[in-house]
């Protein structure tokens, strides 16, 4: 008998990442968060049985079962009003909703109930409530299913918004929401679900809420977005370098509130000129507010005025050349790029 | 079946012959719309009604030529029963300009305010306290007409579901709530979202009648249906209805229905078919079996002319993106932000379609 069987096989080391999608990515984080913490609960409309709409909770009902995993009936102001309570007590429920949409049949929950918990009592009580749910648009969903109201969270004191475009930050920043004492709208994106990235697997590892990104350096022009208009962003930017030599800086919010202005503004005072994307309306919307900070930080370093491209403002129809006519599409964005630059 | 074949014909054969045709016409126009889906031709969610087909074309047989209906988002059934012409509707599944919210709304979103159809919505519940003040505008307006408010099983446990039958019987509003429970709501059965599954019981606890009726058996929903519309309508008498059926296919075309049902519980329930049972009176009634080949080839024809309408149909203009957004006179008001206009910024509002 060989000796060799009994020399064990030198043990690779664990590799510190792993090429996994979005929805892996936030599957990741609530399995690992689960674990972690016992007061973590998951609940929401098909998350247990059905696996969740978009499947972000597969397997999840068998690892922790139908009480940590807990399938709602269709009843969001009833089940987010819950979730506020249940974290007044010390829980860490985290609420999937189908959609972003959906979310304004509870929107007095969110913006008068659980945003008010911490400032209204002073100080006394707290809500470590997550809400879980996409945006987005392009599919032909319609008016009422295509919509990007994340800015409208990010207008309320006392909430906390975030909106990861890569796998990495999906895991990183729903862990930190859960981790977080105060309720945290985590915007995921429905197109984005299905893109792949590296994603560290250490479980300590988070990304911090209020940390900007610089998605991809440039010196010509910044490209402010978040969500999927960050990936349109990215797209645009390695059109126009190897089309035209034009070296766009994109920076990433990840976080719209809190909202870090010392990373875009640092990026416009290099670049002096700036474009704000969205996949929201732009009127009063996440862009407005961009534009404003902008020009008050960099009012000295802008060679052009702020510019912004978003969704056209109407309720998106449902035939498809008209949904792609109304999309602030690759584009529409490059060309307002080449304008800001005076190369149009 | 020996029991229904007792009771009294709610219509006569010539008029049940009539409505299993247009049963035929639901059945089969969900056929094509999930073959044309499957072709790219049509997109977003499409919510198919196949084995619904009694509920569907019952109890809008049961409304009078000026009632009105609101319905969800699976509503293809429900604007053909209503009579809008299968081209318009494909049409609108196409994203056409001769569909009938001229390609702007989809599968989910039919409408024909001619034929007193005043949309499919999509927001689970939200139709219900539309449907609700629809009545309360009959009421104001001194009509005698009733709304027949469709929603899923779903939506019962939605705050919308309370506080629209509590103003409807606080205000005793001419409208009729009729609950097509279809055993699920996406994949929750509805004894696994309901603390009380009876869900026509609700009613009692606003004083409201309601009733539970085998959403299969064509001749009893168009009795019920009709009962309760001639209730709201002559005496303002709004109710609950319930009727039980089964969705055949998944929850939208996406759904393939199975993950979260047995294929014997769909088999079973098959052999409920509503078109089985319909045909089955015909024939105890005298039809002949060639009368049914010659229906299915009619409607394979309608389909097919439908099809053909829709593919020809042009594609909305662009430049109307924003057409019907707001009344005409308003393109004045935005006149100082539009692009063009001295401050105006680029691309932020479509004032192509603007009412002017
Ligand atoms: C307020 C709201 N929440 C969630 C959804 C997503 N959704 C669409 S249909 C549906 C199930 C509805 O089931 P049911 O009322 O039984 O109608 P059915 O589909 O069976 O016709 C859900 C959860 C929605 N459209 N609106
Ligand atoms: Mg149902």
């Amino acid at each position: 008998m060989s000796t060799e069987t009994l020399v064990p096989d030198p043990v690779p080391a664990a590799p510190a990442s792993e090429v996994m999608t979005y929805r892996e990515a936030l599957r990741l984080a609530l399995r690992e968060e689960m674990e972690r913490d016992e007061r973590v609960f998951l609940m929401g409309e098909e998350v247990g049985v059905f696996e969740g709409s978009y499947k972000v909770s597969a397997g999840l009902l068998a690892q922790f079962g139908p009480e940590r995993v807990r399938d709602t009936p269709i009843s969001e102001e009833g089940f987010v009003g819950a979730g506020v309570g249940a974290a007044m007590l010390g829980e860490r429920p985290v609420v999937e909703i189908m959609t972003i949409n959906f979310l304004l049949v509870a929107i007095d929950q969110v913006v008068n109930h659980a945003a008010k918990v911490g400032a209204m009592f002073g100080g006394e009580v707290r809500c470590p409530l997550v809400i879980r749910t996409p945006n987005g648009a392009g599919n032909q969903l319609t008016a009422q299913h295509s919509q990007s109201l994340e800015g409208w969270f990010a207008h309320v004191p006392g909430l906390k918004v975030v909106a990861p475009a890569t796998p990495a930050d999906a895991k990183g920043l729903l862990k930190s929401a859960i981790r977080d004492d105060d309720p945290v709208v985590v915007v995921e994106n429905l197109p984005i679900y299905k893109e792949k990235g590296e994603v560290p697997l250490d479980p300590d590892h988070v990304v911090p809420i209020g940390q900007a990104a610089v998605a991809r350096p440039g010196r010509d022009v910044t490209l402010v977005a978040h969500s999927f208009a960050t990936v349109r962003a990215l797209r645009v930017a390695e059109r126009l370098a190897a089309e035209r030599g034009i070296e766009a800086e994109v920076v990433d919010l990840r976080s719209l509130r809190p909202l870090d202005v010392e990373t875009v503004a640092a990026s416009v005072s290099r670049t002096n000129r700036v474009v704000c994307v969205e996949e929201g309306w732009p009127t009063y919307g996440v862009s407005a507010e961009l534009a404003a900070r902008i020009q008050r930080a960099c009012f000295d370093d802008l060679d052009a005025p702020v510019e912004r491209v978003g969704m056209a403002e109407v309720p998106l129809p449902y035939a498809k050349n008209l949904e792609l006519a109304a999309m602030p599409n690759e584009e529409r964005i490059a060309a307002t790029v080449l304008s800001t630059l005076e190369l149009a | 079946m020996a029991v229904r074949s007792e009771r009294l014909p709610v219509v006569d054969t010539a008029a049940l012959l009539d409505l299993y045709e247009r049963m035929v016409l639901v059945r089969l126009f969900e056929t094509e719309a999930e073959r044309q889906y499957k072709a790219a031709r049509i997109g977003g969610y499409c919510h198919l009604c196949s084995g619904q087909e009694a509920a569907t074309i019952g109890s809008v047989h049961a409304l009078q030529d000026d009632d009105l209906l609101v319905t969800g988002y699976r509503c293809h059934g429900f604007a053909l029963a209503r009579g809008v012409p299968p081209a318009a509707v494909m049409s609108e599944l196409f994203g056409r300009a001769d569909g009938c919210a001229h390609g702007r709304g989809g599968s989910m979103h039919l409408l024909d305010v001619q034929r007193g159809f005043y949309g499919g919505w999509g927001i689970v519940a939200g139709q219900l306290p539309i449907a609700t003040g629809l009545a309360l505008a009959l009421v104001r307006q001194e009509r005698r007409q009733a709304v027949l408010c469709e929603l899923g099983d779903g939506a019962v446990n939605m705050g919308a579901w309370h506080e629209s039958l509590n103003l409807a019987a606080l205000w005793s509003l001419p409208v009729v709530f009729m609950v097509v429970n279809n055993g699920y709501g996406m994949g929750t059965a509805v004894d696994r979202a309901s603390a009380v599954p009876e869900l026509h019981r609700r009613a009692d606890a606003y004083g409201m009648p309601g009733e539970r009726v085998d959403g299969d058996d064509l001749e009893a929903v168009i009795e019920s249906t009709g009962r309760l519309l001639a209730a709201a309508r002559e005496e303002r008498r709004p109710a609950v209805l319930e009727l039980l059926t089964y969705r055949y296919r998944g929850h939208s075309v996406a759904d393939a229905g199975i993950a979260y049902r047995s294929k014997d519980e769909i088999a079973a329930r098959m052999e409920h078919d509503p078109l089985v049972r319909t045909r089955e009176r015909l024939r105890e009634a005298g039809i002949e079996e060639a009368t049914f080949d010659e229906i299915d080839a009619r409607t394979e024809e309608t389909l097919a002319a439908a099809v053909a309408a829709a593919q020809e149909s042009p594609e909305p203009d662009v430049a109307e993106l924003a057409a019907g957004m707001y009344a005409a006179g308003s393109g004045e008001q935005f006149a100082r932000m539009l692009p063009g206009s001295p401050f105006g910024e680029r691309d932020l509002v479509f004032a192509g379609g603007l009412g002017t």
